[in-house]
């Protein structure tokens, strides 16, 4: 039988899937262990105990200073700045990419503005933030929302021109003005949409979001990881990235669930 | 009433000329199909009377009034493919005109509006052969299926004129004879004219009152660009074909 035609069984396909996974942690348990036999004190590759113990001073101790939970307060502090960020970001991209998907005169105004104005690096205009609008929340989630926005609404933008104008035309011999179209038949075309385009900005998200706490913050997952970086505390970086990633692969397969949910007729959406 | 007279139209892309001169005049309850070769200018025509395009030159009368020029409920349409909304089930896309003709803002129904509008939907369903199927989306549906919601949906608007663009081109020789009966006891039963574009001559003879051919006359290349389509036959069909119920 050719390559192409072989299919693994389910039980087959969740041993592959494990398999990439296993063996990263055994690479990592070697290489650790070597290490630790060489230099008990090693503070490269930690041990299962190293973790176990800063997970514990991360996690389980109040910090002797703040009195503070580190882990829960960074990611509170986290979460707050990216879904904010994100937040306001879908707000603005469902609005816009709506009008200039919808109404040739808006298209014709901001869609060469949009698509200049997503070649900007967002981490270029980092300090420009943090000069106008000081170090707090506010630069941070601004950084965000240019980070992710003009990307959001180009797509969604794409996704509402996309729209077989027979649809359009259908819904105008219904009877429908152009407010009524855009609520009736645009809209709910575009909302499974959106969600598959947060889904996939929330890696970007999560990139300004790092970069943003790194250079300048007082709490939240990224500052923490620049923070002990001086350490070489790997024992606290390892966690708190298995702990972003955890997060972030949590966000995208609720978002997941929650469109198949609401608009169960758009399941040939994800594939996209 | 629901008489079309096209007045020497002509349709022109550019320098292209697509259709020139063309006058006709559609009597009122008539079934006209639009026969002709590919790219022949005939779905241009219905797009014209849809208000989808605007004639170059030349008038579009309906009732003796000049078409409004963009698309309106006065005229339905059933196009091939995208007639119908993949994210309204199939009660949702009947309703959808009751409910975007009467709520301006909202472009929904509620309480007792809604409950005669979904009475009225439920009736137009079963009509068309689809009761049972109300809570399916269209992708659940089969060709046939959903053509026969989409004809369900122009319906429900009472349109004067129904547009139809190779509306049962894609469908099995078995589902189109069926969908055939459907369309002739619909264009019966129901006060408007229809214009129907397709390529398939028993089609075009099985239904309509009317066959009307569009070609090009000056068909050589170089030819191509300057000289567009126009009718070239207009057979009506005999014995003549009356609507079963006496006009509105």
């Amino acid at each position: 039988m050719r390559w192409i035609n072989r299919r693994p069984s389910p039980g087959a396909r969740l041993a592959l899937a494990s398999l990439p996974f296993a063996a990263v942690l055994i690479a990592y348990t070697v290489g650790s262990l070597s290490r630790l036999a060489a230099n008990a004190n090693d503070k490269l590759l930690p041990g299962l105990a190293g973790f176990a113990d800063a997970l514990n001073r991360m996690a389980v101790i109040p910090d002797a200073r703040t009195g503070d939970i580190l882990l829960w307060a960074d990611t509170l502090a986290s979460l707050i700045r990216l879904f904010s960020g994100l937040g306001i970001a879908t707000a603005i991209a469902l609005v816009l990419g709506m009008l200039i998907g919808m109404l040739p005169s808006v298209r014709a105004l901001l869609s060469p503005f949009v698509a200049a104005l997503s070649m900007v690096p967002p981490l270029a205009l980092l300090p420009i933030l943090f000069i106008a609008m000081g170090l707090g929340e506010v630069s941070k989630i601004a950084l965000i929302v240019i980070g992710v926005t003009p990307v959001m609404i180009r797509d969604l933008a794409f996704k509402a021109s996309e729209l077989p104008r027979e649809q359009i035309i259908k819904a105008e011999t219904l009877g429908g003005n152009s407010w009524q179209i855009a609520l009736r038949v645009m809209l709910p075309q575009v909302l499974p949409r959106l969600i598959t385009c947060l889904r996939l900005q929330l890696g970007p998200a999560w990139l300004f979001l790092i970069a943003a706490e790194a250079i300048s913050s007082d709490s939240g997952l990224g500052y923490r990881i620049f923070l002990v970086r001086r350490y070489l505390a790997m024992d606290v970086i390892f966690p708190y990235v298995v702990w972003i990633t955890l997060i972030a692969v949590a966000t995208d397969w609720a978002l997941e669930r929650l469109r198949l949910a609401v608009f169960p007729w758009s399941a040939a959406e994800g594939k996209a | 009433m629901s008489q079309l007279k096209i007045d020497r139209v002509w349709k022109e892309y550019g320098d292209q000329i697509v259709l020139e001169d063309v006058s006709i005049t559609i009597e009122s309850r008539a079934f006209v199909a639009l026969v002709g070769p590919s790219g022949c200018g005939k779905t241009t025509f219905l797009r014209m009377i849809l208000g989808q395009e605007k004639p170059t030159r030349g008038t579009i009368l309906l009732d003796g009034a000049p078409l409004p020029p963009e698309p309106g409920p006065d005229r339905g349409v059933v196009y091939q493919k995208y007639s119908v909304f993949p994210h309204l089930t199939v009660l949702g896309n009947v309703l959808v005109g009751k409910e975007l003709s009467a709520a301006p803002i909202t472009g929904r129904l509620f309480g007792a509006a809604r409950r005669a509008a979904v009475e009225e939907a439920r009736a137009m369903i079963a009509d068309v052969g689809l009761a049972g199927s109300e809570d399916k989306y269209p992708a659940q549906l089969s060709g046939g299926m959903q053509q026969r919601l989409a004809l369900a949906q122009a319906l429900l608007m009472r349109p004067k004129v129904l547009l139809l663009d190779e509306p049962f081109g894609a469908l099995d020789p078995g589902i189109r004879k069926e969908i055939h009966q459907l369309m002739k006891r619909l264009w019966n039963e129901t006060p408007m004219t229809v214009v129907m574009v397709t390529h398939d001559m028993r089609e075009a003879f099985t239904l309509a009152t009317r066959v009307v051919a569009f070609e090009r006359p000056r068909d050589r290349p170089e030819e191509k660009e300057r000289y567009g389509a126009t009718i070239t036959r207009d057979i009506e069909i005999w014995p003549p074909r009356r609507p079963g119920t006496t006009p509105a």
